[in-house]
């Protein structure tokens, strides 16, 4: 697992690259309501808005962690947004991604390193 | 930024594990463990305790009541006089153009006016009062008093656990009576749309109180998210937000709190600031009008949304002014402001979130029914 700045997780499965959002974040979020996906098949740009997440609180945005294609999204998080509190390691991944540049995770933290960087 | 002011309760909510953060001046929890999906539906559906003591306590004393009250009418365009002993009413204070300085309740306490205003007005408030009132009438601020909100439909059955007195109030009655060995003035309401109280208690026993309530099973503590949702929910306006020196109480919907005696033709009509622009609109009507608003998706129209009439082109027929997620309503809900034309009741609008115009729908104020022991 990999992790950004912006409190995101990138895990690698077979060619395809997994994003979802950090316990840690989803904690200072709150309870989340509202979960707008971006459709499958989308290129995006590393640091692109992909994603909106609403909590209680506030809207935040989810950034593509990559360059590349969406190739596939978590639909049922659409009608459960409370998984993103729940679950948020395993079950409230936000979309699925074919990296153009794989050499693009290695800016992003290991597991330790975020561990320091939330403190 | 100055240092923030701490009420009597902060150690307690510290202890409980709130997340406290700055709120008109003062450090106040915002959600506790829970959260504030939960603290929301528990207060629903039983009884949630709120530290308000960072609103301000005023206590308005003449000659008699009759005094005061005429007095504090040139202030308010409510009927201060008629308001029975042990009553209690809401009340707005406005300004030359008819705008809303803040809005407040007040309660006639025998032999004087007992005054609760918003946190971040009660400065202004207290000089606005002293300057227009004394010396007939002495403005006293309550400092050593902290203010806590019971509210819910198990509120009755918890504080009268502590004082049976407390149940055979009616909405909007005030008393004094012990609990847990403090003096405290009770009022049965509270701003959740539940029933409840509110309860000024002696600063130094503010926490044991606090602590017996929240030994009650049916007890949660209740942080700021919480009240934010659960006053949207109910219709009722956040000052700062939904109203302000701008917005006249007949745009903001407040014309039930200006009783007839007051009114043109009234016994003590007019009288108070800004009585041209109010009487003239509500004899005329307005241009814009507070409604309640449902957004058709999912997605939460939040304060600044601007409202349209069209789902392309066109100018912003209005804008929210409040809005977020309904815990209880289960999806979006807002309340804003909207042409007069366009403000009947299932009216469809279009709000625009981030670029896209959504369907939204002009709905009935409260969007969850009130709970008050009338």
């Amino acid at each position: 697992m990999k992790y950004t700045e912006e409190h995101e997780w990138l895990r690698v499965e077979g060619d395809l690259v997994v994003v979802g959002i950090t316990e840690h974040a989803s904690e200072q979020l709150g309870d989340v309501v509202f979960v707008e996906l971006p459709e499958a098949g989308t290129e995006v740009t590393k640091d692109e808005e992909v994603c909106v997440i609403e909590s209680v609180k506030a809207a935040s945005d989810i950034l593509a962690p990559l360059d590349g294609e969406i190739v596939e999204v978590n639909e049922p998080l659409v009608d459960e947004p409370g998984k993103v509190n729940e679950d948020p390691l395993e079950g409230a991944w936000f979309f699925k991604m074919k990296a153009s540049d794989l050499s693009q995770m290695d800016d992003y933290m290991d597991e330790n390193e975020y561990k320091d960087f939330i403190g | 930024m100055g240092e923030l002011n701490r009420t009597p309760l902060y150690d307690l909510h510290v202890a409980l594990g709130a997340k406290m953060v700055p709120f008109a001046g003062y450090e106040m929890p915002v959600q506790y463990a829970l959260g504030v999906m939960k603290e929301h539906l528990h207060c629903r559906a039983q009884a949630g305790l709120f530290d308000v003591s960072h609103m301000g306590q005023v206590v308005l004393r003449g000659e008699s009541y009759e005094a005061v009250a005429r007095a504090f009418e040139t202030l308010v365009p409510m009927d201060v006089l008629g308001l029975g002993e042990g009553r209690q009413r809401y009340g707005l204070f406005t300004n030359d153009g008819g705008g809303i300085e803040d809005d407040l309740m007040f309660a006639n306490r025998g032999d004087h006016l007992f005054v609760v205003v918003n946190a971040a007005c009660k400065e202004a408030d207290i000089a606005r009062m002293k300057a227009a009132l004394e010396p007939e009438v002495s403005v006293e601020e309550i400092t050593d008093r902290a203010l806590i909100a019971l509210q819910g439909p198990a509120a009755e059955a918890a504080l009268a656990g502590l004082n049976p007195a407390v149940a055979g109030m009616s909405f909007m009655d005030v008393v004094t009576v012990e609990l847990a060995g403090a003096e405290c003035w009770v009022s049965r309401s509270g701003y959740t749309g539940e029933d409840g109280y509110e309860i000024s208690v002696p600063e130094a026993q503010a926490e044991a109180l606090a602590k017996a309530l929240l030994e009650m099973d049916a007890v949660e503590p209740i942080g700021l998210g919480a009240r934010d949702s659960l006053r949207l929910e109910a219709g009722l306006c956040l000052y700062g937000n939904d109203i302000d020196t701008s917005t006249s109480p007949v745009m903001a919907g407040l014309t039930w709190a200006i009783q007839k005696v007051r009114r043109a033709g009234g016994d003590r009509a007019g009288g108070f600031p800004g009585v041209d622009r109010i009487f003239g609109d509500l004899a005329e009507g307005v241009a814009r009008k507070r409604v309640g608003l449902v957004p058709q998706g999912r997605a939460p129209m939040r304060a600044g949304t601007p409202i349209f009439a069209e789902a392309e082109g066109g100018d912003p027929i209005g804008e929210v002014t409040s809005g977020g997620f309904g815990p209880t309503y289960e999806g979006p809900v807002a309340m804003g402001y909207v042409g007069a034309a366009q403000a009947a009741v299932g009216t469809e609008l279009f709000g625009e979130v981030r670029g896209k115009r959504m369907p939204v729908t002009v709905a009935k104020m409260p969007l969850v029914p009130a709970n008050f022991k009338r």
